[in-house]
């Protein structure tokens, strides 16, 4: 049943995106593949959503694939399955904080486990990334998107150089999205 | 009773007045927590934002998780997380009801294919800056790239990864070290 999927996809990626809400986009990008329920133009469409609102990026992705998929229901039930692990794992670790922060096995365990995540969310980005850039579904008939390539390197000069705000980044491609067509 | 319910109202406002989460939200939890509240110091919210990282889920799910907890107990880090996640609900919930009813509009077609741009944007620079943070040694880049060729090829494999990453972390600095190899 479709409940009971998306309760324990969430579970599963609050127990193990580690690292905050980027770290959540791996699970939701193989959401893409497992099952049919968003694709990677609405995975696109839920982090620009998710990155200008306010609240916790992976709490906001949640709450949007459970809406997406079955309304507030559905929004309560996955976002309450992303945080239960939290709840269970913190309460743990809370009672053994100095332990805890101070130990080999956990540091040596981070250490293997960063250099990962970033694989991952590179991974999971990349297939945004083709959608943004390539025109084109078959491997044959794949082209650059120019325009979109050009507008990519504009903004981002102008993010890094200014320091802009990510809502402003947001809010500023939607316009450009307008009067450029895209 | 009521502070419970005190904690629950302090998070929803933090949760409520914060984009992105992680660390945009710490100078308000500073001001919010540690100077009105007197919660908690600034030692204690630098710890939780650091074992926050390294525990499983969002970041500042778990501070609130662990302010609540130190608080009120298990009951009091439930009403934290509530807090937290509650804005989120009735806000993405609002726009995910109605956003595909604009859907089909072509206005919002070009807004979205620029966004579209705009998510690429941002997701290189957060890239390049956990890059930067996460990989700082040759045994770093060797589990990024083989992580990177695993998830690549098996679409589905992202527990795999980190499980493998985990345990290759504490072979390399228990095993590899005791060895002698000082590139650790």
């Amino acid at each position: 049943m479709l409940i009971f999927q998306l309760i324990s996809e969430f579970f599963i990626t609050g127990l193990f995106a580690v690292g905050g809400g980027l770290a959540t986009i791996p699970f939701l990008s193989a959401m893409t593949t497992k099952y049919d329920w968003f694709t990677t133009e609405t995975l696109t469409t839920m982090i620009a959503i998710s990155e200008s609102t306010p609240g916790a990026m992976g709490v906001n992705m949640a709450t949007y694939v459970g809406v997406h998929m079955m309304g507030l229901v559905g929004g309560v039930v996955t976002t309450l399955s992303l945080v239960a692990p939290s709840i269970i794992v913190i309460c743990i670790v809370a009672q053994f904080l100095n332990q805890f922060k101070e130990s080999k096995i956990v540091q040596s365990i981070f250490y293997g486990l960063r250099p990962a995540v970033v694989a991952l969310i590179v991974v999971a980005c990349s297939s945004i990334f083709m959608q943004v850039f390539l025109i084109g579904r078959t491997f044959e008939n794949m082209q650059l998107n120019i325009l979109n390539a050009t507008v990519f390197l504009f903004v981002f000069v102008l993010y890094k150089w200014k320091k802009l705000n990510p809502i402003l980044i947001i809010v500023m491609t939607a316009c450009l999205g307008i009067l450029l067509q895209l | 009773m009521k502070e419970y319910i005190e904690l629950y109202l302090l998070w929803f406002k933090l949760g409520l007045f914060t984009f992105g989460g992680g660390y945009a939200m710490l100078p308000l939890i500073e001001r919010e927590v540690i100077e009105k509240k007197g919660w908690s110091t600034q030692e204690e919210i630098l710890d939780y934002y650091a074992i926050g990282q390294c525990t499983p889920g969002i970041i500042a799910v778990n501070v609130a998780t662990f302010v609540g907890y130190y608080r009120k107990g298990i009951l009091g880090a439930i009403c934290a997380t509530l807090g937290i996640i509650s804005p989120s609900l009735v806000i993405i919930s609002l726009i995910a009801t109605l956003l595909p009813q604009f859907q089909d509009l072509a206005i919002v077609q070009h807004a979205l294919s620029g966004v579209g741009i705009g998510v690429c944007v941002l997701m290189t620079s957060s890239i390049i800056k956990l890059w930067k943070g996460s990989i700082k040694d040759k045994i770093g880049i060797c589990i990024f790239v083989v992580s990177l060729v695993i998830a690549y090829m098996i679409k589905t494999s992202t527990i795999l990864v980190v499980v493998l990453a985990g345990i290759c972390g504490i072979l390399v600095k228990n095993v590899v070290r005791s060895k002698g190899d000082a590139q650790c």
